[in-house]
């Protein structure tokens, strides 16, 4: 019973289906049970969060980005899965804080002051939250300060800033500037994206990364998680 | 079912007063100064049909002066069938032109006589020899009996091609022009399942051909019913010219009932007047008076109306598919053939340069674009033809094949319906209301049903430009894909039946002696 569920939640993660009335990619599961409406089932089936994350949920995201290397998947695609995934991980959170199961980590994520460009900057956030990664997006045009409040309070673990523009780039390296006044830059590793910056300007403020995309943010930290391991 | 093509909705170049106009300039043609006709049986049927003929010598030959009144055009315009189909060795190939519906058809031709074979070979950076490219290399050669089997392969797996006319002439030693008409209809017809139209070399091998036609699909009437093949007649010559071996050809073709086009491909400046409306008025009256002479050997024979109008090259007086001119004419001719009702065969993709490569793309698509949005019903040489129809490459072909993909999609009719709106309307308020206000969980439905574009299929990494290497790769593909032959039974009665046919050509055998 319980590889059963797993089974077709792996397999509903890969065909991007949300819940039940999602109809994927071939239509042919209209009407059954979504990834959230079976990680519902496997919550009641006892079935322990970590093998529903591992061999559910992880297991169908391999999938999905193997058919996007190979060109099979695109971009809609991935983002339908990682919305999946996201939503049982909303699902999964309160068990995962009760029984102190580690999340991959948290990620505050947002476009600088002065900057309304978002399109990357969601899409991003919905990779990493697909990814297992535990997303708290503060919008676009976020001033220094909240972001500095933020990194204080919440503890995240990593913190994206998106931006788009020449002018609004250059407050990422005030960002970081703040974050060493307020003794936090050590408590957190700062990713950066957008088509302004590039890995020189990362450097040149002192990013730990700068990213071209989602799935190159997820490689980094990914690779940053096997290292702590 | 028949094969789909596109249907547009056509683009006119021509005002209704303007194609009326043409037409009468055409009639007033057709009888003063009339065609020059060289075959004297053409010249007796319009003489017993009420044209006056009188006898004339010109260039020592013996020749008749034809005036056709309008009337007896006319009538021959009644008479040819509206409706034409096409049949295929897959039924599912055929293709129904219908000379009142603007449905688009794509297909390959005409025959060249060199045949582009393509090699990748590897230079390395003389300056930094860790970097090396991979570039083609060209190499021209006669086309053979082989290279016109891989043509047909080839045309059997592009997508978006309708019908086959073979691309490239046969040149082998053993080929000899009492073979060559049963050996080019044998190597197209075995390699495609899509229907085959054939421009004759000898008049004596017609017969050869229609009984190969018979064999394959099972008699006379099932010939007539799914009519495989079908023949090209350049009758005219411009201007105004009945030539006698040709016009012999039609008039045969036509008592055996197969659908023929009746072709003219004059060229403005030289052998037609320079100005679009001389061009027009001449090429229609040739046309017509083809059409006629079909209808008066065989009332309803049916009938394609072709044409091939092309402008001059001022640099050395050659066929300038290339000039923006040409797809004038050629969308003219479209409206003009829809005038008559009758399905047209027309002309695009035809390129000035000789190799593949960024001007071969801009020329053909010019005219790939521009005629098929005027929707002729049957759209010839749009595969591979290189330097003004002399050259084929098959390489040229495959990347013809993903323009016509973009050509095809672009055509198609907006979706604005009540029903749409609606669900439009719940998808903006559903999306609205979201944090992340974006629609991308609405591109998968219209993705995976095949309502969105994908991007160039040859597109490079990076900054570099692969498209020719990775459409080399495609076209290798594609031949590697097997194609239906013609079954060993009826094969094994071919090569017994049909006299000319090379060995080499024969499947079964080769594939036994492997
Ligand atoms: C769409 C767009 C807009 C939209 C934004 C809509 C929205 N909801 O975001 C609108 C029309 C509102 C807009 C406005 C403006 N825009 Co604008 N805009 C763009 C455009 C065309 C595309 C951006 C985009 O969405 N790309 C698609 C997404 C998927 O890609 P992306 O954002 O790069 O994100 C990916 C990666 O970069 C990376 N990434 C991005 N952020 C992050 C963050 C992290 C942490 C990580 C890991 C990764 C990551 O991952 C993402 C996913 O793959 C760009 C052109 C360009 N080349 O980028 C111009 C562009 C950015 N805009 C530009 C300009 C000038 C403006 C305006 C100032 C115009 C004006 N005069 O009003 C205003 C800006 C207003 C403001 N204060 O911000 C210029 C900037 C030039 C410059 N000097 O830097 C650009 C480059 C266009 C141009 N060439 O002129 N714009």
């Amino acid at each position: 019973m319980s590889e059963d569920i797993l089974a077709l939640l792996k397999e509903n993660v890969i065909q991007g289906r949300r819940t039940q009335d999602d109809e994927g990619i071939d239509d042919s599961m209209s009407g059954k049970p979504g990834v959230l409406e079976l990680t519902q089932l496997a919550l009641e089936n006892n079935i322990s969060l970590e093998t529903i994350i591992m061999q559910g949920l992880t297991a169908g995201m391999q999938v999905v980005g193997e058919k996007f290397t190979t060109k099979e998947y695109f971009i809609p695609d991935m983002l339908a899965s990682a919305e999946a995934v996201g939503g049982a991980m909303d699902m999964l959170k309160p068990h995962l804080e009760a029984s102190n199961v580690a999340t991959k980590g948290k990620f505050a994520i947002a476009t600088v002051k002065g900057d309304i460009h978002d399109i990357g900057k969601n899409i991003v956030a919905i990779l990493l939250r697909g990814a297992g990664y535990e997303v708290n997006d503060l919008g676009t045009d976020v001033p220094t300060e909240k972001i500095v409040e933020v990194i204080k309070e919440y503890k995240p673990d990593f913190l994206g800033l998106s931006a788009l523009l020449t002018t609004t780039m250059i407050i990422m390296g005030e960002i970081i500037e703040a974050l060493k006044e307020n003794g936090l830059r050590d408590k957190v590793k700062v990713l950066i994206g957008g088509a302004a910056v590039s890995d020189e300007y990362a450097q040149e403020i002192g990013a730990d990364a700068y990213c071209v995309d989602g799935f190159h943010a997820i490689k980094i930290l990914d690779a940053s998680q096997e290292a702590k391991a | 079912m028949a094969r789909q093509g596109i249907l547009v909705e056509p683009y006119q170049r021509l005002k209704p007063e303007q194609v009326e106009r043409i037409h009468q300039a055409s009639l007033a043609i057709l009888t003063d100064p009339g065609m020059v006709c060289f075959n004297r049986t053409a010249a007796d049927i319009f003489g017993d049909s009420g044209a006056e003929v009188s006898s004339i010598e010109q260039g020592g030959a013996a020749c008749w002066l034809l005036k056709i009144p309008g009337k007896v055009v006319s009538e021959a315009l009644q008479a040819a069938p509206k409706v034409v189909k096409l049949g295929a060795r897959d039924e599912n190939n055929c293709l129904i032109l219908d000379g009142s519906e603007p449905r688009v058809h794509f297909v390959s031709g005409s025959e060249t006589n060199i045949w582009l074979d393509v090699d990748f070979q590897t230079y390395v950076k003389k300056s930094d020899p860790n970097i090396a490219v991979m570039l083609p290399e060209f190499h021209r050669r006669r086309g053979t009996v082989l290279d016109l089997c891989q043509a047909s392969h080839l045309c059997e797996h592009l997508e978006t091609l309708d019908a086959f006319i073979r691309p490239v002439n046969i040149q082998d030693k053993d080929i000899t022009e009492d073979n060559k008409d049963v050996n080019k209809c044998f190597a197209s017809l075995n390699n495609t399942t899509k229907h085959v139209m054939v421009g004759l070399t000898s008049l004596k091998q017609l017969d050869n051909v229609v009984n190969m036609a018979k064999l394959i699909v099972g008699g006379e009437e099932e010939l007539k019913e799914n009519p495989i093949i079908s023949f090209i007649t350049c009758l005219v010559k411009s201007p105004l010219q009945f030539v006698e071996d040709t016009t012999q050809t039609l008039i045969e073709i036509c008592q055996r009932g197969l659908p023929v086009v009746v072709s003219s491909a004059p060229q403005a400046g030289t052998t037609a007047p320079i100005k679009e409306d001389g061009i027009m008025a001449q090429i229609n009256a040739e046309v017509l008076a083809g059409i006629t002479l079909s209808q008066l050997v065989s009332k309803g024979t049916p009938v394609l109306y072709g044409t091939v109008p092309v402008r001059a090259r001022l640099d050395n007086l050659n066929d300038s598919y290339g000039a923006p001119e040409s797809s004038q004419y050629n969308i003219d001719c479209v409206q003009m053939a829809r005038f008559y009702k009758l399905p047209c065969y027309s002309t695009a993709g035809v390129c000035d340069t000789k190799i593949p490569g960024i001007q071969s793309s801009i020329e053909r698509l010019f005219s790939d674009i521009l005629v098929t949005l005027s929707g002729p019903q049957y759209l010839h040489c749009a595969y591979g033809l290189l330097d003004g129809n002399s050259t084929f490459c098959l390489l040229q072909a495959v990347l013809d094949d993903a323009h016509f993909q973009m050509i095809k999609f672009f055509v198609r009719p907006p979706w604005v319906s009540q029903a749409e709106i609606d669900d439009t309307l719940k998808q903006v308020r559903e999306v609205v209301a979201t944090p992340q206000k974006l629609y991308i969980r609405y591109i998968r439905p219209m993705l995976r049903s095949g309502q969105l574009s994908m991007s160039y299929p040859f597109e490079g990494d990076e900054e570099t430009d692969n498209v020719l290497a990775l459409a080399y790769e495609r076209m290798k593909q594609l031949l590697s894909q097997p194609v239906e032959h013609i079954n060993p039974v009826t094969t094994s009665r071919i090569f017994q039946e049909i006299p000319g046919i090379l060995p080499r050509l024969n499947v079964y055998e080769n594939r036994r002696e492997q």
